[in-house]
């Protein structure tokens, strides 16, 4: 890490979150690897003084973050946005309970969706669950906000809830090494009116809950994250988050009310800086939350009326909304062919679904990098809505259907996915009697995020030895009798063992084993090269059809084809570019005429 | 208007953009500039089209550039040089590298690629530096060393003395690719000036 000067570093949203936790002293930290989230916790595991480790789902995350608070110590738990929805039952009632040591979830939202099946808005999980909210909008403000979000925490007695987003967690900028702040001693201390939330012991608390939030929404009267800057007064913006970026850039004269707390709101400042410009505007990616909120109080502004709801917001996006007719002209888009993101060169992935791509089946999905199994030319994914949903959604619908439905749906899911919320469908699906076959594509890590550890990978968040749990025993335990592991490089043998387990009558599990190519390990070997002998290509493009980004075709000419020696009706030739091919041999295993061999070979 | 400098990169995910960005904001702030850079990860970076957006200034508040207010853009594949035209503006600078890598559709042989693109981007009035980052980084001794190429050609550009961007890269590749590196950086500066 360079520095601009000894005091300042620059740091992602995400470094900056984390060097914040090591200065606030927190002592325990758990989450699930989600973009934009992932990060965090990974860059703080390389601080000295703070236990870190990836739980398999975000409500263990935030459970064990509970746990150490419970124990009098500060603790975090981050999650990306929809984690908090399965994080959200334990979030709820440590609103009540509160805690010992400061409690802190940071929950990362990704507007626009670059990486994500959805754009909830998680600020309005502040007000659902009655917990204060804060949300930074550069990198420097998320190392500061951290640290006063653990000390909120603890004057509070309340979890705080540490809104970032995209723009945030993934945008460089400069921070301001602090202070490291001394942690508190962990020990055990019974306070069951607080911790045990039996209907008696809850109706207290809830009485708590209450007092709690009338008493932060009074200090964030003061608080210095909720500030006035002066400026025009013809219009006064009330922003947050990184839309306060935009605006500084969009309208620099105007004065703005910068809210760093986005819940509970200060009613009164919100008052007084309404009473004193012409005209409010509210600025915000996303829903409406600050507007319905003051529009509540029963101040009138502009908000959702001129400013999209969807999508991220950008400084033109706001300069034209509030002053239509101001954008510059722009040079206009030509049209190109799309790059969508793709499965990797040599990717384990890629032989299940082409072997899926030629069953007629409904390949019910989950979320991984084996989504993009639902791009062509695989197309092999006919649904996906969240983490786990693969197994029951498969289930559901092979009840619907009814006899003979064992051979028509399947569900695909990756190891970590499984780990995280498909293990519970799986024994759903056995206890509950159909025969859907569970694919799970087990190449040894989480991908998607960059490469973390998980319960099945054999090493902890510190990549140190740990436990692996065995895939295939924990199936047979939950009651699949038939478990199959397949090599899913070697294509025609995949299909064999897919197609006999679709024919089962009982629940079955095929476990594609092989290891991701991205893997640390897989880079350092030194591929033997696939080549193809190009005399003997046919042009019947099998390997083309796998979709691998290292295969090419080049298309004939007019009588090309004869004057290169080959049959007059061939229409190209596929070539595959050594610098790319990481030497899976999927391609060989399907080209039946040896124009595809590996180690020597013509070019 | 600001003056806030604005860079856009642009690219194929795994080409190297992430760290081609990062040598020129480190350069940028040794020479006492503010600078914030915004990129993304995750599903965006397996093989698709990727930017890195990289802001300098006295004080730069938003992470992301205007539309129309892009006054360099650093292509690091040729048909990526002009899938981000409205991000451009009449003075702008294009520095394209010449290297072609083949979308899905066109491997597979659906659609073809782009032909002509270096003369629509010089028609538009734009600045064009042709660099063929691939060939000089394969001559220096290390096909992987293109994005430094292409840093090397930027930097031409830039209100930063090289030597700062050899310190940085002194800094920030692993010893034994130091020289390489270096060598790469010295041949993309060539191209443009």
């Amino acid at each position: 890490m360079a520095t601009n000067t000894s005091d300042t570093i620059w740091l992602s949203g995400n470094e900056a979150i984390a060097l914040g936790a090591s200065e606030a002293g927190v002592k325990v930290a758990s989450g699930y690897p989600g973009t934009p989230s992932t990060e965090i916790l990974e860059n703080l595991s390389r601080y000295e003084g703070v236990y870190t480790e990836w739980a398999p789902n975000e409500k263990v995350g935030l459970e064990v973050a509970i746990g150490a608070s419970f124990a009098g110590v500060r603790a975090l738990a981050t999650m990306k946005h929809v984690g908090l929805n399965v994080a959200a039952d334990p979030l709820f009632t440590a609103s009540y309970t509160g805690g010992r040591g400061g409690l802190v979830i940071v929950t990362a939202d990704d507007p626009e969706m670059h990486s994500s099946q959805n754009e909830q808005d998680n600020r309005n999980y502040a007000f659902a669950a009655k917990v204060p909210m804060l949300e930074p909008s550069d990198p420097a403000e998320a190392k500061e906000f951290l640290k006063d979000a653990f000390a909120l925490s603890e004057q509070l007695d309340t979890p705080v809830l540490f809104r970032i987003t995209t723009r945030v967690s993934h945008v460089k900028g400069v921070v301001e090494r602090g202070v490291q702040q001394s942690s508190a001693e962990a020990g055990i201390e019974k306070v069951p009116g607080k911790f045990v939330m039996l209907p008696a012991m809850a109706r207290k608390r809830r009485v708590v809950v209450e007092e709690r939030m009338g008493k932060c929404r009074e200090m964030a009267e003061t608080m210095p994250c909720n500030r006035i800057e002066p400026g025009d007064t013809k219009r006064g913006f009330i922003t947050s988050g990184v839309s306060y970026l935009y605006v500084k850039e969009a309208f620099p004269e105007a004065t703005v009310l910068k809210l760093g707390m986005c819940w509970p709101l200060p009613e009164n400042l919100i008052r007084t800086f309404a009473d004193s410009v012409d005209e409010v505007f509210i600025v915000e990616e996303l829903d409406p939350f600050l507007e319905l909120h003051i529009k509540a109080m029963g101040i009138s502004c502009h908000g959702k009326d001129l400013i999209p709801n969807q999508g991220e917001l950008n400084t033109a996006i706001i300069r034209t909304a509030i002053d239509p007719g101001s954008a510059p002209k722009l040079l206009p888009a030509v049209d190109l062919p799309p790059r969508p993101p793709n499965m990797c060169p040599g990717c384990p992935h890629r032989g299940i679904f082409f072997t899926l791509s030629r069953m007629k089946v409904f390949v019910s999905g989950d979320i991984g990098c084996y989504t993009l199994g639902f791009l062509p030319p695989l197309s092999a994914m006919d649904s996906t809505v969240c983490m786990g949903a693969s197994v029951p959604i498969a289930h559901g619908m092979a009840k619907a259907i009814g006899d003979g439905a064992h051979d028509k749906v399947v569900a695909v899911i990756g190891d970590s996915t499984f780990f995280h919320s498909g293990i519970t469908g799986l024994i759903n699906t056995v206890y509950n009697d159909s025969a859907s076959t569970l694919i799970i594509l087990d190449n040894r890590i989480t991908a998607m995020t960059g490469q973390q550890q998980n319960p099945a990978s054999g090493g902890n968040i510190k990549g140190e030895a740990a436990p692996a749990i065995d895939i295939e025993a924990l199936c047979r335990a939950v009651g699949v009798k038939h478990v199959y592991v397949v090599n899913p490089h070697e294509v025609p043998e995949t299909r064999k063992v897919l197609k006999e387990a679709m024919e089962r009558t009982e629940p079955s599990v095929v476990i594609s084993r092989a290891p991701c190519v991205l893997l640390p390990e897989m880079k350092r070997k030194k591929p033997v090269i696939y080549f193809t002998n190009q005399k003997n290509c046919v042009g019947c493009m099998s390997c083309i059809r796998l979709g691998c980004p290292a295969i090419s075709w080049t298309p004939f000419g007019e009588g090309e084809a004869e004057a290169r020696g080959y049959k007059k009706k061939q229409k190209g030739i596929s070539k595959i570019d050594e610098i790319l091919c990481n030497a899976c041999g999927q391609c060989a295993s399907l080209c039946k005429f040896k124009a595809i061999t590996q180690g020597e070979g013509e070019k | 208007m600001s003056t806030t400098g604005n860079i856009l990169f642009s690219g194929v995910g795994g080409q190297g953009i992430l760290l081609a960005s990062e040598i020129t904001a480190y350069a940028l702030l040794a020479a006492g500039f503010d600078a914030k850079k915004s990129e993304v990860h995750g599903m965006a970076q397996r093989g698709g089209s990727v930017t890195a957006q990289l802001r300098y200034g006295d004080k730069v508040y938003s992470p992301l550039i205007e539309p129309g207010c892009a006054d360099i853009q650093v292509a690091f594949e040729m048909m990526e040089a002009v899938r981000y035209l409205p991000y451009l503006h009449k003075k702008s600078t294009v520095i394209v590298n010449t290297q072609k890598i083949l979308p899905p559709s066109v491997a597979t042989g659906q659609a073809s690629y782009p032909e002509n693109v270096l003369t629509e981007l010089t028609s538009l009035d734009v600045k064009v530096v042709r660099v063929d980052a691939f060939d000089l980084a394969r001559e220096v001794g290390e096909v992987k060393t293109a994005n430094v190429v292409m840093v090397g050609a930027l930097s031409v550009f830039l209100p930063v003395d090289s030597a700062i961007y050899e310190e940085v890269i002194e800094a920030r590749v692993p010893e034994r690719f130091k020289e390489v590196n270096l060598k790469a950086f010295a041949a993309g500066r060539k191209v443009s000036v």
